[in-house]
Protein backbone atom coordinates (compact mmCIF):
# COMPACT_ATOMS: atom_id res chain seq x y z
CA UNK A 1 0.00 0.00 0.00
CA UNK A 2 1.36 3.39 -0.90
CA UNK A 3 0.59 6.16 1.54
CA UNK A 4 1.56 9.66 0.50
CA UNK A 5 2.41 11.63 3.59
CA UNK A 6 1.68 15.32 3.24
CA UNK A 7 4.91 17.00 4.05
CA UNK A 8 5.79 20.68 4.42
CA UNK A 9 8.62 21.32 2.03
CA UNK A 10 10.24 24.63 1.10
CA UNK A 11 10.71 23.86 -2.61
CA UNK A 12 7.73 24.32 -4.91
CA UNK A 13 6.91 21.19 -6.97
CA UNK A 14 7.13 23.39 -10.08
CA UNK A 15 10.80 24.02 -9.37
CA UNK A 16 11.75 20.38 -9.50
CA UNK A 17 12.85 19.02 -12.86
CA UNK A 18 10.63 16.13 -13.96
CA UNK A 19 12.50 12.86 -13.91
CA UNK A 20 11.96 12.28 -17.64
CA UNK A 21 13.64 15.56 -18.53
CA UNK A 22 16.38 14.94 -15.99
CA UNK A 23 17.11 11.45 -17.35
CA UNK A 24 17.09 12.73 -20.90
CA UNK A 25 19.59 15.46 -20.06
CA UNK A 26 22.02 12.80 -18.86
CA UNK A 27 21.47 10.70 -21.99
CA UNK A 28 22.15 13.80 -24.11
CA UNK A 29 25.36 14.57 -22.24
CA UNK A 30 26.49 10.98 -22.52
CA UNK A 31 25.88 10.89 -26.24
CA UNK A 32 27.55 14.24 -26.73
CA UNK A 33 30.57 12.85 -24.94
CA UNK A 34 30.51 9.75 -27.10
CA UNK A 35 30.40 11.71 -30.30
CA UNK A 36 33.73 13.33 -29.60
CA UNK A 37 36.60 12.14 -31.68
CA UNK A 38 38.45 10.71 -28.69
CA UNK A 39 35.77 8.07 -28.18
CA UNK A 40 37.03 6.19 -31.21
CA UNK A 41 40.49 6.02 -29.67
CA UNK A 42 39.46 4.37 -26.44
CA UNK A 43 36.20 2.59 -27.17
CA UNK A 44 33.08 2.90 -25.05
CA UNK A 45 32.47 0.75 -22.01
CA UNK A 46 29.20 1.12 -20.10
CA UNK A 47 29.38 2.45 -16.54
CA UNK A 48 29.76 -0.15 -13.82
CA UNK A 49 26.47 -1.95 -13.30
CA UNK A 50 24.72 -2.54 -10.00
CA UNK A 51 26.63 -5.74 -9.28
CA UNK A 52 26.04 -8.66 -6.97
CA UNK A 53 24.38 -6.58 -4.24
CA UNK A 54 21.14 -6.67 -6.23
CA UNK A 55 20.93 -10.31 -5.10
CA UNK A 56 20.50 -9.25 -1.48
CA UNK A 57 17.32 -10.56 0.16
CA UNK A 58 14.18 -8.53 -0.55
CA UNK A 59 12.28 -7.16 2.45
CA UNK A 60 8.53 -7.02 3.08
CA UNK A 61 7.61 -3.37 3.13
CA UNK A 62 4.24 -2.63 4.73
CA UNK A 63 4.05 1.03 3.79
CA UNK A 64 5.96 3.61 1.81
CA UNK A 65 6.40 7.32 2.52
CA UNK A 66 7.94 9.80 0.14
CA UNK A 67 9.63 12.34 2.43
CA UNK A 68 12.08 14.12 0.14
CA UNK A 69 9.66 16.51 -1.57
CA UNK A 70 9.41 14.36 -4.68
CA UNK A 71 13.07 14.80 -5.54
CA UNK A 72 14.78 12.25 -7.80
CA UNK A 73 16.03 9.25 -5.87
CA UNK A 74 19.80 8.66 -6.24
CA UNK A 75 20.65 5.51 -8.25
CA UNK A 76 21.45 2.38 -6.23
CA UNK A 77 24.93 2.15 -7.77
CA UNK A 78 25.83 5.62 -6.44
CA UNK A 79 24.41 5.04 -2.95
CA UNK A 80 26.46 1.83 -2.73
CA UNK A 81 29.72 2.98 -4.33
CA UNK A 82 30.20 6.38 -2.72
CA UNK A 83 30.40 5.77 1.02
CA UNK A 84 32.08 7.13 4.10
CA UNK A 85 32.69 4.08 6.26
CA UNK A 86 36.25 4.57 7.53
CA UNK A 87 36.41 1.09 9.10
CA UNK A 88 36.66 -0.13 5.49
CA UNK A 89 38.96 2.61 4.14
CA UNK A 90 38.85 6.37 3.75
CA UNK A 91 38.33 6.67 -0.02
CA UNK A 92 34.71 6.80 -1.16
CA UNK A 93 34.93 3.59 -3.20
CA UNK A 94 36.88 1.65 -0.51
CA UNK A 95 33.83 0.43 1.48
CA UNK A 96 32.19 -1.07 -1.63
CA UNK A 97 35.39 -3.05 -2.19
CA UNK A 98 36.25 -3.99 1.41
CA UNK A 99 32.96 -4.30 3.30
CA UNK A 100 32.41 -7.84 1.94
CA UNK A 101 34.45 -9.02 4.94
CA UNK A 102 31.75 -7.87 7.36
CA UNK A 103 29.71 -10.78 8.78
CA UNK A 104 26.19 -9.55 9.49
CA UNK A 105 24.88 -12.89 10.91
CA UNK A 106 24.71 -13.75 13.72
CA UNK A 107 24.28 -10.16 14.94
CA UNK A 108 22.97 -8.90 18.22
CA UNK A 109 22.71 -5.48 19.76
CA UNK A 110 23.44 -4.93 23.44
CA UNK A 111 21.16 -2.36 25.07
CA UNK A 112 21.87 -1.12 28.58
CA UNK A 113 22.20 1.93 30.78
CA UNK A 114 19.29 3.92 32.20
CA UNK A 115 16.46 1.57 31.24
CA UNK A 116 14.17 -0.96 32.95
CA UNK A 117 14.61 -3.75 30.42
CA UNK A 118 18.27 -3.95 29.42
CA UNK A 119 19.48 -6.91 27.42
CA UNK A 120 20.54 -7.93 23.98
CA UNK A 121 18.45 -8.49 20.93
CA UNK A 122 19.21 -10.65 17.92
CA UNK A 123 18.71 -8.90 14.61
CA UNK A 124 16.42 -11.67 13.30
CA UNK A 125 14.29 -11.65 16.45
CA UNK A 126 13.92 -7.92 15.96
CA UNK A 127 12.99 -8.16 12.29
CA UNK A 128 10.70 -11.23 12.19
CA UNK A 129 7.66 -9.71 13.92
CA UNK A 130 8.42 -6.14 12.80
CA UNK A 131 6.32 -4.39 10.14
CA UNK A 132 8.87 -2.50 8.05
CA UNK A 133 8.31 0.76 6.24
CA UNK A 134 10.12 2.56 3.47
CA UNK A 135 11.05 6.23 3.79
CA UNK A 136 12.62 8.33 1.07
CA UNK A 137 14.88 10.83 2.82
CA UNK A 138 17.35 13.47 1.76
CA UNK A 139 20.89 12.77 3.08
CA UNK A 140 23.41 15.58 3.53
CA UNK A 141 27.06 14.83 4.26
CA UNK A 142 29.20 17.28 6.26
CA UNK A 143 31.54 17.28 3.22
CA UNK A 144 28.86 19.19 1.25
CA UNK A 145 27.56 16.41 -0.99
CA UNK A 146 24.08 14.95 -0.75
CA UNK A 147 21.73 12.27 -2.08
CA UNK A 148 18.19 10.97 -1.80
CA UNK A 149 17.79 7.39 -0.60
CA UNK A 150 14.86 4.96 -0.06
CA UNK A 151 15.56 3.40 3.33
CA UNK A 152 13.65 0.48 4.80
CA UNK A 153 13.36 0.17 8.55
CA UNK A 154 11.42 1.24 11.63
CA UNK A 155 11.07 4.39 13.72
CA UNK A 156 13.99 4.56 16.15
CA UNK A 157 11.51 5.35 18.95
CA UNK A 158 9.74 1.97 18.43
CA UNK A 159 13.05 0.20 18.93
CA UNK A 160 14.18 2.25 21.94
CA UNK A 161 10.85 1.97 23.81
CA UNK A 162 11.18 -1.84 23.98
CA UNK A 163 13.87 -1.35 26.62
CA UNK A 164 11.78 1.09 28.67
CA UNK A 165 14.19 3.98 29.23
CA UNK A 166 13.83 5.58 32.68
CA UNK A 167 13.46 9.29 33.45
CA UNK A 168 17.23 9.39 33.95
CA UNK A 169 17.77 8.56 30.26
CA UNK A 170 18.54 12.02 28.89
CA UNK A 171 20.76 10.78 26.06
CA UNK A 172 21.30 7.67 23.93
CA UNK A 173 24.74 6.52 22.84
CA UNK A 174 25.41 4.18 19.90
CA UNK A 175 28.47 2.16 18.95
CA UNK A 176 29.60 0.56 15.68
CA UNK A 177 31.18 -2.89 15.55
CA UNK A 178 34.97 -2.75 16.00
CA UNK A 179 36.66 -5.93 14.84
CA UNK A 180 40.20 -5.84 13.47
CA UNK A 181 39.68 -9.14 11.63
CA UNK A 182 36.69 -7.94 9.65
CA UNK A 183 37.92 -4.35 9.46
CA UNK A 184 41.70 -4.50 8.87
CA UNK A 185 41.75 -0.83 7.86
CA UNK A 186 41.08 0.10 11.50
CA UNK A 187 44.70 -0.89 12.26
CA UNK A 188 45.69 2.53 10.88
CA UNK A 189 43.88 4.37 13.64
CA UNK A 190 42.55 7.19 11.47
CA UNK A 191 39.75 7.54 14.03
CA UNK A 192 39.44 6.51 17.67
CA UNK A 193 37.58 3.18 17.29
CA UNK A 194 34.96 2.00 17.95
CA UNK A 195 32.96 4.65 16.12
CA UNK A 196 30.54 6.27 18.56
CA UNK A 197 27.55 8.54 18.13
CA UNK A 198 24.86 9.96 20.36
CA UNK A 199 21.56 11.81 20.49
CA UNK A 200 19.53 13.66 23.06
CA UNK A 201 16.60 11.42 24.03
CA UNK A 202 14.00 13.77 22.48
CA UNK A 203 15.94 13.76 19.20
CA UNK A 204 16.10 9.98 19.26
CA UNK A 205 12.35 9.71 19.95
CA UNK A 206 11.43 12.18 17.17
CA UNK A 207 9.25 10.54 14.50
CA UNK A 208 11.83 11.39 11.79
CA UNK A 209 14.63 9.44 13.52
CA UNK A 210 14.76 6.10 11.73
CA UNK A 211 16.52 2.78 12.21
CA UNK A 212 17.32 1.42 8.76
CA UNK A 213 17.80 -2.24 7.89
CA UNK A 214 17.29 -1.99 4.12
CA UNK A 215 17.81 0.06 0.99
CA UNK A 216 15.84 -0.01 -2.26
CA UNK A 217 13.53 -2.70 -0.86
CA UNK A 218 16.36 -5.11 -0.03
CA UNK A 219 18.60 -5.85 2.94
CA UNK A 220 21.23 -3.14 3.50
CA UNK A 221 24.50 -3.67 1.59
CA UNK A 222 27.42 -3.94 4.04
CA UNK A 223 29.02 -0.69 2.88
CA UNK A 224 25.84 1.19 3.77
CA UNK A 225 25.89 0.02 7.37
CA UNK A 226 24.38 -3.49 7.46
CA UNK A 227 22.65 -4.95 9.30
CA UNK A 228 21.23 -1.88 11.03
CA UNK A 229 22.07 1.79 11.14
CA UNK A 230 20.56 5.12 12.09
CA UNK A 231 19.08 7.46 9.50
CA UNK A 232 18.74 11.02 10.77
CA UNK A 233 17.85 13.14 7.73
CA UNK A 234 18.14 16.56 9.43
CA UNK A 235 21.71 15.93 10.67
CA UNK A 236 25.00 15.61 8.82
CA UNK A 237 25.53 12.08 7.56
CA UNK A 238 28.20 11.05 10.08
CA UNK A 239 25.56 11.18 12.88
CA UNK A 240 23.74 8.29 11.16
CA UNK A 241 25.97 5.63 12.67
CA UNK A 242 26.38 2.30 10.83
CA UNK A 243 26.44 -1.40 11.84
CA UNK A 244 25.30 -0.78 15.42
CA UNK A 245 26.26 -3.32 18.12
CA UNK A 246 25.57 -1.34 21.27
CA UNK A 247 23.00 1.15 22.52
CA UNK A 248 23.22 2.80 25.92
CA UNK A 249 20.78 5.13 27.68
CA UNK A 250 22.71 7.79 29.57
CA UNK A 251 22.14 10.63 31.98
CA UNK A 252 25.05 12.68 30.61
CA UNK A 253 25.92 13.63 27.05
CA UNK A 254 28.04 10.81 25.58
CA UNK A 255 31.38 11.28 23.86
CA UNK A 256 31.04 11.04 20.08
CA UNK A 257 33.84 10.17 17.64
CA UNK A 258 34.14 13.17 15.31
CA UNK A 259 33.53 15.68 18.07
CA UNK A 260 36.32 14.08 20.11
CA UNK A 261 38.59 14.10 17.06
CA UNK A 262 38.06 17.80 16.17
CA UNK A 263 35.73 19.59 18.62
CA UNK A 264 35.91 22.91 16.78
CA UNK A 265 34.83 21.28 13.51
CA UNK A 266 32.16 18.73 14.47
CA UNK A 267 29.62 19.50 17.17
CA UNK A 268 27.53 17.04 19.18
CA UNK A 269 24.33 18.16 17.45
CA UNK A 270 25.65 18.54 13.87
CA UNK A 271 22.30 19.62 12.49
CA UNK A 272 22.37 20.58 8.82
CA UNK A 273 22.62 24.37 8.92
CA UNK A 274 23.55 26.48 5.87
CA UNK A 275 24.23 29.49 8.11
CA UNK A 276 26.97 27.83 10.18
CA UNK A 277 30.07 27.02 8.15
CA UNK A 278 32.53 24.25 8.83
CA UNK A 279 35.73 26.07 9.85
CA UNK A 280 37.40 24.98 6.62
CA UNK A 281 34.53 25.05 4.11
CA UNK A 282 31.10 26.54 3.49
CA UNK A 283 27.91 24.66 4.35
CA UNK A 284 25.68 27.04 2.37
CA UNK A 285 25.68 24.81 -0.69
CA UNK A 286 25.94 21.14 -1.53
CA UNK A 287 26.49 18.93 -4.57
CA UNK A 288 23.70 16.39 -5.09
CA UNK A 289 25.10 13.16 -6.49
CA UNK A 290 24.13 13.12 -10.16
CA UNK A 291 24.24 16.92 -10.51
CA UNK A 292 27.20 18.98 -11.73
CA UNK A 293 26.50 22.35 -10.16
CA UNK A 294 25.91 23.03 -6.48
CA UNK A 295 22.50 23.69 -4.98
CA UNK A 296 21.50 25.60 -1.85
CA UNK A 297 21.53 23.67 1.41
CA UNK A 298 18.25 23.85 3.34
CA UNK A 299 17.92 24.51 7.09
CA UNK A 300 17.65 21.13 8.86
CA UNK A 301 18.13 19.67 5.36
CA UNK A 302 14.54 20.70 4.54
CA UNK A 303 12.93 19.08 7.60
CA UNK A 304 11.59 22.10 9.54
CA UNK A 305 9.46 19.85 11.79
CA UNK A 306 12.54 19.18 13.95
CA UNK A 307 13.03 22.90 14.69
CA UNK A 308 10.97 22.68 17.90
CA UNK A 309 13.64 20.36 19.38
CA UNK A 310 16.02 23.29 19.43
CA UNK A 311 13.83 26.24 20.48
CA UNK A 312 15.81 28.75 22.48
CA UNK A 313 19.16 27.19 21.61
CA UNK A 314 21.91 29.22 19.95
CA UNK A 315 22.64 26.96 16.97
CA UNK A 316 25.98 28.70 16.36
CA UNK A 317 27.13 27.60 19.77
CA UNK A 318 25.46 24.22 19.71
CA UNK A 319 26.46 23.36 16.15
CA UNK B 1 71.08 13.78 -29.33
CA UNK B 2 69.01 10.59 -29.40
CA UNK B 3 69.25 10.53 -25.62
CA UNK B 4 67.81 14.07 -25.38
CA UNK B 5 64.91 13.06 -27.64
CA UNK B 6 64.19 10.09 -25.38
CA UNK B 7 64.13 12.38 -22.34
CA UNK B 8 61.84 14.82 -24.14
CA UNK B 9 59.47 12.04 -25.15
CA UNK B 10 59.41 10.81 -21.55
CA UNK B 11 58.63 14.31 -20.25
CA UNK B 12 55.82 14.79 -22.76
CA UNK B 13 54.29 11.42 -21.97
CA UNK B 14 54.34 12.27 -18.27
CA UNK B 15 51.95 15.10 -19.11
CA UNK B 16 50.02 13.50 -21.96
CA UNK B 17 49.37 10.09 -20.39
CA UNK B 18 47.41 11.34 -17.35
CA UNK B 19 45.53 13.72 -19.64
CA UNK B 20 44.59 10.79 -21.89
CA UNK B 21 43.65 8.66 -18.87
CA UNK B 22 41.43 11.45 -17.56
CA UNK B 23 39.73 11.92 -20.93
CA UNK B 24 39.23 8.19 -21.23
CA UNK B 25 37.49 8.08 -17.84
CA UNK B 26 35.25 10.99 -18.88
CA UNK B 27 34.32 9.40 -22.21
CA UNK B 28 33.58 6.07 -20.61
CA UNK B 29 31.52 7.69 -17.90
CA UNK B 30 33.72 6.14 -15.23
CA UNK B 31 33.91 9.16 -12.95
CA UNK B 32 31.82 7.59 -10.19
CA UNK B 33 29.01 9.14 -8.20
CA UNK B 34 30.63 12.57 -7.92
CA UNK B 35 32.29 13.43 -11.26
CA UNK B 36 33.28 16.98 -10.30
CA UNK B 37 35.08 15.75 -7.21
CA UNK B 38 36.77 13.07 -9.32
CA UNK B 39 38.11 15.67 -11.78
CA UNK B 40 39.21 17.97 -8.95
CA UNK B 41 41.10 15.19 -7.19
CA UNK B 42 42.54 13.81 -10.43
CA UNK B 43 43.90 17.16 -11.65
CA UNK B 44 45.08 18.08 -8.15
CA UNK B 45 46.95 14.80 -7.71
CA UNK B 46 48.65 15.12 -11.09
CA UNK B 47 49.61 18.75 -10.48
CA UNK B 48 51.48 17.62 -7.37
CA UNK B 49 53.03 14.58 -9.07
CA UNK B 50 54.27 16.64 -12.03
CA UNK B 51 55.53 19.34 -9.68
CA UNK B 52 57.56 16.72 -7.80
CA UNK B 53 58.86 15.36 -11.13
CA UNK B 54 59.93 18.89 -12.13
CA UNK B 55 61.70 19.40 -8.83
CA UNK B 56 63.38 15.99 -9.14
CA UNK B 57 65.36 17.09 -12.22
CA UNK B 58 68.05 19.06 -10.39
CA UNK B 59 68.80 16.25 -7.88
CA UNK B 60 68.80 13.83 -10.82
CA UNK B 61 71.47 15.88 -12.54
CA UNK B 62 73.48 16.08 -9.33
CA UNK B 63 73.30 12.31 -8.87
CA UNK B 64 73.88 11.20 -12.47
CA UNK B 65 75.86 14.08 -13.91
CA UNK B 66 73.55 14.07 -16.96
CA UNK B 67 72.40 17.40 -18.41
CA UNK B 68 69.19 16.09 -20.05
CA UNK B 69 67.07 16.36 -16.85
CA UNK B 70 67.66 20.13 -16.84
CA UNK B 71 66.78 20.39 -20.52
CA UNK B 72 63.35 18.77 -20.06
CA UNK B 73 62.58 20.62 -16.83
CA UNK B 74 60.55 23.34 -18.61
CA UNK B 75 58.32 20.76 -20.34
CA UNK B 76 57.48 19.22 -16.97
CA UNK B 77 56.96 22.62 -15.37
CA UNK B 78 54.54 23.72 -18.05
CA UNK B 79 52.58 20.46 -17.80
CA UNK B 80 52.37 21.04 -14.06
CA UNK B 81 50.89 24.47 -14.75
CA UNK B 82 48.46 23.01 -17.33
CA UNK B 83 47.08 20.52 -14.78
CA UNK B 84 46.91 23.24 -12.14
CA UNK B 85 44.86 25.40 -14.56
CA UNK B 86 42.44 22.51 -15.18
CA UNK B 87 42.18 22.01 -11.42
CA UNK B 88 41.47 25.71 -10.78
CA UNK B 89 39.04 25.92 -13.72
CA UNK B 90 37.00 22.93 -12.48
CA UNK B 91 36.63 24.66 -9.11
CA UNK B 92 35.73 28.00 -10.75
CA UNK B 93 33.11 26.49 -13.06
CA UNK B 94 31.47 23.73 -11.01
CA UNK B 95 32.02 24.78 -7.40
CA UNK B 96 31.60 28.52 -7.85
CA UNK B 97 29.60 28.76 -11.10
CA UNK B 98 32.05 31.57 -12.01
CA UNK B 99 30.88 33.73 -9.09
CA UNK B 100 33.67 36.19 -8.34
CA UNK B 101 32.06 37.26 -5.07
CA UNK B 102 32.17 33.63 -3.92
CA UNK B 103 35.78 33.36 -5.03
CA UNK B 104 36.62 36.47 -3.01
CA UNK B 105 34.80 35.02 0.00
CA UNK B 106 36.66 31.69 -0.30
CA UNK B 107 40.00 33.49 -0.65
CA UNK B 108 39.39 35.35 2.59
CA UNK B 109 37.71 32.60 4.64
CA UNK B 110 39.20 29.30 3.46
CA UNK B 111 42.90 29.08 4.10
CA UNK B 112 43.43 26.06 1.85
CA UNK B 113 41.89 28.01 -1.05
CA UNK B 114 44.13 31.00 -0.26
CA UNK B 115 47.19 28.75 -0.32
CA UNK B 116 46.19 27.02 -3.56
CA UNK B 117 45.35 30.28 -5.29
CA UNK B 118 48.68 31.83 -4.27
CA UNK B 119 50.49 28.80 -5.68
CA UNK B 120 48.58 29.25 -8.95
CA UNK B 121 49.59 32.96 -9.12
CA UNK B 122 53.25 32.05 -8.55
CA UNK B 123 53.22 29.33 -11.20
CA UNK B 124 51.42 31.71 -13.59
CA UNK B 125 54.34 34.13 -13.29
CA UNK B 126 56.80 31.27 -13.89
CA UNK B 127 54.87 29.94 -16.90
CA UNK B 128 54.71 33.40 -18.49
CA UNK B 129 58.46 33.97 -18.06
CA UNK B 130 59.45 30.45 -19.08
CA UNK B 131 60.44 31.41 -22.65
CA UNK B 132 64.02 31.88 -23.87
CA UNK B 133 63.17 35.53 -24.59
CA UNK B 134 62.33 36.20 -20.93
CA UNK B 135 65.36 34.22 -19.84
CA UNK B 136 67.56 36.60 -21.84
CA UNK B 137 65.71 39.70 -20.76
CA UNK B 138 65.88 38.89 -17.04
CA UNK B 139 69.42 37.47 -17.09
CA UNK B 140 70.50 36.44 -13.59
CA UNK B 141 67.25 37.68 -12.06
CA UNK B 142 65.46 34.92 -14.02
CA UNK B 143 67.03 32.28 -11.79
CA UNK B 144 66.05 34.22 -8.67
CA UNK B 145 62.48 34.58 -9.98
CA UNK B 146 62.17 30.91 -10.80
CA UNK B 147 63.15 29.93 -7.27
CA UNK B 148 59.50 30.81 -6.55
CA UNK B 149 58.77 27.20 -7.51
CA UNK B 150 59.92 26.22 -3.97
CA UNK B 151 57.32 28.25 -2.04
CA UNK B 152 54.70 27.37 -4.70
CA UNK B 153 55.34 23.65 -4.19
CA UNK B 154 55.15 23.97 -0.40
CA UNK B 155 51.88 25.90 -0.69
CA UNK B 156 50.46 23.20 -2.99
CA UNK B 157 51.39 20.37 -0.63
CA UNK B 158 50.00 22.20 2.42
CA UNK B 159 46.83 23.07 0.46
CA UNK B 160 46.20 19.32 0.11
CA UNK B 161 47.07 18.54 3.72
CA UNK B 162 44.76 21.30 4.96
CA UNK B 163 41.61 20.05 3.25
CA UNK B 164 41.53 16.36 4.20
CA UNK B 165 39.17 15.38 6.98
CA UNK B 166 41.10 12.79 8.98
CA UNK B 167 43.27 10.61 6.77
CA UNK B 168 46.47 12.60 6.24
CA UNK B 169 48.55 9.74 4.83
CA UNK B 170 48.55 10.76 1.16
CA UNK B 171 49.17 14.49 1.62
CA UNK B 172 51.99 13.66 4.05
CA UNK B 173 53.60 11.38 1.44
CA UNK B 174 53.62 14.24 -1.08
CA UNK B 175 54.97 16.64 1.53
CA UNK B 176 57.76 14.27 2.58
CA UNK B 177 58.93 13.66 -1.00
CA UNK B 178 58.88 17.42 -1.55
CA UNK B 179 60.98 18.04 1.56
CA UNK B 180 63.53 15.43 0.45
CA UNK B 181 63.75 17.06 -3.00
CA UNK B 182 64.15 20.50 -1.47
CA UNK B 183 66.69 19.10 1.00
CA UNK B 184 68.90 18.11 -1.92
CA UNK B 185 69.29 21.77 -2.74
CA UNK B 186 70.75 22.81 0.58
CA UNK B 187 74.47 23.49 0.31
CA UNK B 188 75.38 20.27 2.13
CA UNK B 189 79.04 20.27 1.13
CA UNK B 190 79.54 23.73 2.51
CA UNK B 191 77.63 22.84 5.71
CA UNK B 192 79.50 19.56 6.17
CA UNK B 193 82.81 21.20 5.30
CA UNK B 194 82.29 23.84 7.95
CA UNK B 195 81.44 21.18 10.54
CA UNK B 196 84.51 19.16 9.63
CA UNK B 197 86.65 22.29 9.85
CA UNK B 198 85.15 23.05 13.26
CA UNK B 199 85.70 19.47 14.45
CA UNK B 200 89.32 19.44 13.37
CA UNK B 201 89.83 22.88 14.89
CA UNK B 202 88.77 21.42 18.24
CA UNK B 203 91.18 18.49 18.05
CA UNK B 204 94.22 20.30 16.68
CA UNK B 205 95.26 22.95 19.21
Amino acid sequence: MLIKVAHPFPIKPSEITPEVVHADRRRFLRQAGLATAGAALFGYGPAKSVGAEAELAPLNVARKSEMAGGETVTPYADITHYNNYYEFGTAKEDPSRNAGRLRTRPWSVVVDGECEAPGHIDIDDLLKPQALEERIYRHRCVEAWSMVAPWVGLPLADFLKRFRPTSKAKYVAFETLYDRQQMPETARGVLDWPYREGLRIDEAMHPLAFLSVGLYGRVLPNQDGAPLRLTLPWKYGFKSIKSIVRVRFMERQPEVTWNKMAPDEYGFYSNVNPAVDHPRWSQAQERRLGELFKRKTLMFNGYPEVASLYTGMDLRRFF
Amino acid sequence: MIRLWAWRAAAWSLGLLPLALGLKSILQGRLGANPVEFVEHFTGDWTLRLLLATLAMTPLRMLTGLTEPIRVRRILGLWTFAFLCLHFLTYLVFDLSFSMTQLAEDLVKRTYITLGFTAWLLLLALALTSTVGWQRRLKRRWITLHRLIYPAALLGAIHYLWLVKADTREPLIYLSILLVLLGFRLPWQRLMGRQRARASAKVDP
